[in-house]
């Protein structure tokens, strides 16, 4: 079943030196327990799409067209006050730096507890009582000594399970996920993405995991978005989008992942810089970087167009291998 | 934090060493005390004893080393006007200015924290402006005239509070407080109010920024991830975070609170500190303005290590270091 449908996405930032579109009409939909990667570089829209499912883009910004149709209503048009009572309770939302998500003077249990209760009228100790198990739950050993602590007695890793622990606490359908492990060393990142496979899979929860590595949504997702510069260029089925790209710009990324490039090949980077989202080119926003631009690369924005089952693509000249699927 | 302490009772030793020197040499110059001291019919004669008694027929660096030396075994003189020790005779006016400053900076943080952090949170539309425009009518009006404002309003016109004067008075903890009677905390809270307005503006000013700032946190947004309500975020979230330089200010401010409630005392005929010094100026009662100044900086020395010390236990990041998990 559909937990979350976005059509047509457009979230745009109002800024002194113009309009910035910071995501451009993204589509995408996720099932029941599905992982969806949304992967791109630094800039490239992933958490101005994750906050526009939850409707916390901060001023300049705001989400100026599209649906986010998650189970048949639409968070859209919601009320500020309904979409607060799914904040947190069907959705919930991990960020990217544990050191800052959580508040620096206030106990690990007023921040968990105030969490079950702004969604249900429990008491404080049956809140306590889903807090602890939300904490073991993550691996956080001896939860209910822990929770007298204070954020800054935790580690990073620790914070960050902390805050994947409020996450759950009220069962979401849906879970956006920020770069949760980017700020992490290489060793708890690949233990807290284990464990939050292994959670999602356990409960049914949809996830959305935004990352620029796609090396880490390679093991854990279903299918992936690829997004630059506010757009996805490239959708389908993880294993299909990994084994043959077919957008210069997914090549560009899984060759700058060691073991991922094709035989016999140097790790490559992809030449050139991010755009600058205020002043995009006229064309293919990728094409500036581009090795197979032509010229109508440079006239004319490729549509997005289907390739095969779940896939598809933006690109005037896509790999002959994305081709043959189609 | 022992070494932290130890260095910072050094600096405050020397400044109540250059305050000494400052305080006597300035006094010194304000007038001869002898005027006020013998009647005008006296005889030479007797002008001259009486010289003799109080000391003042010695060179001015003999009268000073004199003073450091009484000053050290806490002796800062008799009052002419009084003939008290003087600093026994500041020292009972002191609670009257003292639960008058509390009661103002109560005042300031009730009146400056919620107009703080609304104004923060609204600082975009015509709520937070107006609540920043009005805070500078608060840093500017001068005390006296909001005093005397007050006074008409609420005393004369609406005859709602008393204007003048303790009222009713009850011995606590062997001292003298109005706070405690219904009577006397009538008597306060014009007063309070007046001292407190230029705080409350401060503190509004503090409000506010500290709130701006926390609203661009993560820990907010996660927060409202959380979906708590605003109010929650902003009475919980950013309040307790912005408290913490608040009370460090105030602190920091009870000292000028207590100093310059000269102003406000001598408005409302309040029997402190402040009315005590400005009827010591206007009878030259040169022992009294020596110790009222004295103790003033010892308070504001006292008062700055208090803060220090309370500072460090406010914050858990510094209270408990060193025990990551
Ligand atoms: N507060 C803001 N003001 C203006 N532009 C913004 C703001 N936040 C984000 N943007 C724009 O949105 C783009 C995408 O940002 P973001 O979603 O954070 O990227 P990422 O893919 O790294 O998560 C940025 O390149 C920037 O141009
Ligand atoms: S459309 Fe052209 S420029 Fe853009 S990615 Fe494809 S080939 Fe490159
Ligand atoms: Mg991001």
């Amino acid at each position: 079943m559909t937990v979350l449908d976005v059509r047509d996405l457009q979230t745009h930032f109002f800024t002194d030196t113009g309009v910035v579109k910071a995501v451009d009409g993204v589509s995408f939909s996720l099932g029941e327990g599905e992982v969806l990667g949304l992967v791109g570089e630094s800039g490239s829209g992933k958490s101005v799409t994750g906050f526009s499912i939850l409707r916390l883009v901060d001023p300049p910004g705001r989400v100026v067209g599209g649906q986010i149709n998650f189970r048949g209503q639409d968070l859209a048009t919601l009320s500020a006050r309904d979409m607060r009572s799914l904040r947190g309770n069907r959705i919930a939302m991990i960020f990217q730096d544990p050191m800052m998500t959580l508040n620096p003077v206030l106990r690990i249990e007023t921040q968990m507890v105030e969490a079950v209760r702004a969604h249900d009228r429990v008491s404080h100790a049956a809140a306590r009582d889903r807090a602890i198990q939300a904490l073991s739950k993550v691996g956080i050993p001896s939860p209910e000594e822990r929770l007298a602590a204070y954020p800054h007695q935790f580690s990073g890793g620790m914070r960050q399970r902390v805050a994947i622990a409020i996450a759950l606490l009220n069962g979401p359908d849906l879970i956006v996920a920020d770069e949760p492990t980017t700020a992490l060393d290489v060793t708890i990142q690949s233990q807290i993405l284990a464990e939050v496979q292994e959670l999602a899979r356990d409960t049914g929860t949809a996830l959305i995991w935004i990352t620029h590595d796609l090396a880490v949504v390679a093991g854990l997702a279903d299918k992936i978005c690829v997004m630059y510069a506010g757009r996805i260029v490239e959708t389908g089925p993880t294993d299909a989008v990994l084994t043959a790209p077919g957008h210069p710009y997914t090549e560009g990324l899984l060759g700058s992942i060691p073991g991922h490039g094709r035989r016999g090949e140097r790790l490559t980077q992809i030449p050139g810089m991010a755009p600058n989202m205020a002043r995009l080119p006229l064309g293919c926003a990728f094409a500036p970087r581009c090795a197979r631009a032509s010229d109508i690369c440079r006239t004319a924005a490729p549509e997005i167009t289907d390739i095969g089952p779940g896939r598809a693509l933006r690109c005037y000249h896509p790999a002959p291998m994305a081709e043959g699927v189609a | 934090m022992l070494v932290f302490l130890l260095r910072r009772l050094a600096q405050s030793v020397f400044v109540l060493i250059a305050m000494m020197i400052v305080v006597f040499f300035g006094v010194f110059m304000i007038g001869n005390p002898v005027d006020i001291l013998i009647s005008p019919d006296a005889t030479p004669l007797e002008i001259e004893e009486t010289m003799a008694r109080f000391g003042f027929d010695q060179p001015v660096h003999v009268q000073f080393l004199k003073f450091v030396g009484n000053a050290l075994q806490g002796d800062l003189g008799r009052s002419f006007v009084h003939g008290e020790s003087a600093v026994s005779l500041i020292l009972s006016y002191m609670p009257a200015t003292l639960e008058l400053a509390l009661l103002g900076l109560i005042f300031s943080v009730a009146i400056g924290v919620p107009l703080g952090v609304y104004a923060g949170y609204k600082a975009d539309r015509w709520q937070g402006r107006t609540i920043m425009t009005g805070s500078i009518f608060g840093f500017s009006l001068p005390n006296f005239w909001v005093g005397m404002l007050l006074i008409l309003i609420f005393a004369v016109e609406l005859r709602w509070l008393p204007s003048t004067g303790r009222g009713d008075t009850v011995e606590v903890l062997g001292l003298r407080l109005s706070i405690f009677t219904a009577d006397g905390f009538q008597h306060m809270i014009l007063p309070a109010l007046t001292l407190a307005l230029y705080k409350a503006s401060l503190v509004t000013r503090l409000a506010r920024a500290g709130t701006q700032e926390a609203l661009m946190q993560d820990y907010v947004k996660f927060a409202r991830a959380k979906g708590l309500s605003e109010t929650r975020i902003l009475v919980v979230h950013v309040l307790k975070n912005i408290m913490i330089p608040i009370i460090t200010v105030l602190g920091l401010e009870l000292g000028s609170m207590i100093a310059f409630a000269v102003v406000t005392e001598t408005v409302f005929a309040w029997p402190g500190m402040g009315k005590l010094l400005i009827d010591s100026i206007l009878t030259l009662d040169r022992p009294v303005i020596v110790a009222y100044l004295m103790l003033t900086v010892i308070i504001f020395i006292v008062i700055n290590l208090i803060v220090d010390v309370v500072y460090t236990l406010l914050d858990p990041r510094v209270r408990v270091k060193g025990d990551a998990a």
